[in-house]
């Protein structure tokens, strides 16, 4: 716990300084909102199907931007090596860049959030809490499996490429579930949500459970 | 014996990098390890390290098998590679404080400081290490090398990039390090700073040891040259 907590600590110093990470998921987040919201102005169509899509597009690319910015900063200067000469084990390191990565996706995300809810009309009620819960585990979801992916792709030529080519079709059952439940949420049709929250435990359970398992494999030189 | 390696392999693709090395480092052996770029020492101190797993052999740190015990292997050796492995956007004493944390040292924060004053940063030590030149970022990589007190001390060509002041001060800390007991391996291509306080002399060529002999003998000094000469060693 102490190395996962030293690691957390840095990478909040770093992005503190920086301010690289966060600045570039909220930008994209609230760009994509706007976008859509644009796009769908002229649509007849109910916003409650619509937008936890758009929601969830914004989510879901923002963090590849947040995981490619981690991933640089390990990179910069060989600094993921330096991790791996500490007498702590691969999973132990896995986590701790799931967390820090988890933490900074959340900070873009309470920001993004909100301006979803103005944008699309809605009510800062329970059903705003109940998004934001399933924006929490959607979001544990892309990070456990971005963390691993970010690190295979470090060891790529096309390292920003290979990154969204790896992470996208991967987390498509974790955005799908999360669409899903959000979508569940916004229409007050809740009877199917239960199972697509249990999708979405599971993929994470998998991800977190094979990712911390392979991870000494994905960061062997 | 602080190091033993027995018939270290690595292959990357169709290429060797090492073709079967095996060495055995003494406790408070002080090895310099020659050879052109490209010869493997720096492979061969990576597997060291344990950050590159061999494609064969066995490789034993202060009798600890590597591969049943990576951690407790680890937490015995510091590895000064190319690179100095520090985050650019963090000071010196928040990225030793980092890695202190890691290793689970104690007094971190007087071991920092007098590290800070020992590679002489107690101007800069509150300064982004991304302003340092490249030799402020070697004497830094010096003080995290150090900072947990390992007993075998792994240097990858450490005196690139150092000014004659820095050289003076990280001969000075090795001149230490020997004197407390700790294991050194070095690779540099500098025939005098590696013999300067070296006990035995290696050349690696093609991923194979293909000379040993004491750092003091002028036998090794006259190996060395004919090998760089015309790349066989007598």
């Amino acid at each position: 716990m102490k190395s996962m907590s030293a690691i957390i600590f840095k990478d909040i110093v770093i992005e503190m300084r920086n301010k690289e990470s966060i600045t570039s998921m909220l930008m994209f987040g609230v760009l994509v909102l706007v976008v859509f919201q644009f796009a769908f102005e002229t649509i007849n169509v109910e916003r409650g199907l619509l937008a936890p899509g758009t929601l969830w597009v914004a989510f879901s690319f923002a963090a590849i931007l947040g995981l490619n910015r981690s991933l640089a900063m390990e990179i910069d200067n060989d600094c993921l090596q330096g991790l791996l000469l500490a007498p702590i084990s691969r999973g132990e390191l896995y986590l701790g860049k799931v967390a820090s990565n988890f933490i900074f996706m959340m900070i873009a995300e309470a920001i993004v959030l909100p301006l979803f809810v103005v944008f699309n009309n809605l009510d800062f009620n329970l059903k705003f809490l109940e998004v934001a819960a399933i924006a929490c585990l959607g979001t544990l979801g892309i990070a456990s499996i971005g963390t691993i992916l970010s690190t295979i792709s470090a060891n790529t030529r096309i390292k920003e490429v290979m990154l969204p080519v790896l992470q996208i079709p991967l987390t498509v059952p974790v955005i799908i579930a999360s669409v899903e439940a959000t979508r569940e949420v916004l229409t007050g049709d809740t009877r199917g949500i239960s199972s697509w929250l249990y999708v979405l435990a599971g993929f994470i359970i998998v991800y977190l459970t094979a990712s911390y398992l392979v991870f000494e494999f994905a960061v062997e030189e | 014996m602080a190091l033993e390696s027995e018939d270290i392999r690595k292959t990357f693709g169709y290429f060797t990098a090492l073709g079967g090395v095996t060495l055995k480092v003494k406790r408070g052996e002080f090895l310099a390890l020659f050879g052109r770029n490209g010869a493997g020492k720096t492979t061969f101190l990576k597997i060291a390290a344990t950050l590159v797993k061999p494609t064969q052999g066995r490789l034993r740190i202060e009798g600890i098998d590597v591969r049943e015990q990576p951690e407790e292997a680890r937490r015995r050796i510091g590895f000064l590679s190319h690179n100095t492995y520090l985050y650019r956007d963090l000071t010196p004493i928040e990225n030793l404080r980092f890695f202190g944390r890691l290793y689970g040292v104690q007094d971190l924060d007087e071991r920092i400081h007098s590290l800070i004053d020992r590679v002489g940063l107690q101007r800069r030590a509150s300064d982004p290490v991304r302003s340092f030149s490249r030799g402020l970022h070697q004497r830094l990589g010096v003080a995290r090398v150090m900072l947990h007190d390992p007993s075998l001390i792994l240097l990858d060509e450490p005196y690139t990039g150092l000014d004659a002041n820095a050289v003076d001060t990280l001969n000075q800390m090795l001149d230490e390090a020997i004197s407390a007991g700790k294991t050194i391996i070095l690779t540099t291509h500098d025939l005098e700073q590696g013999l300067r306080a070296a006990s035995r002399a290696i050349i690696i060529d093609r991923g194979k040891i293909v000379f040993t002999g004491d750092a003091r003998d002028p036998a090794t000094r006259d190996a060395y040259s004919q090998y760089i000469r015309v790349g066989v060693t007598p």
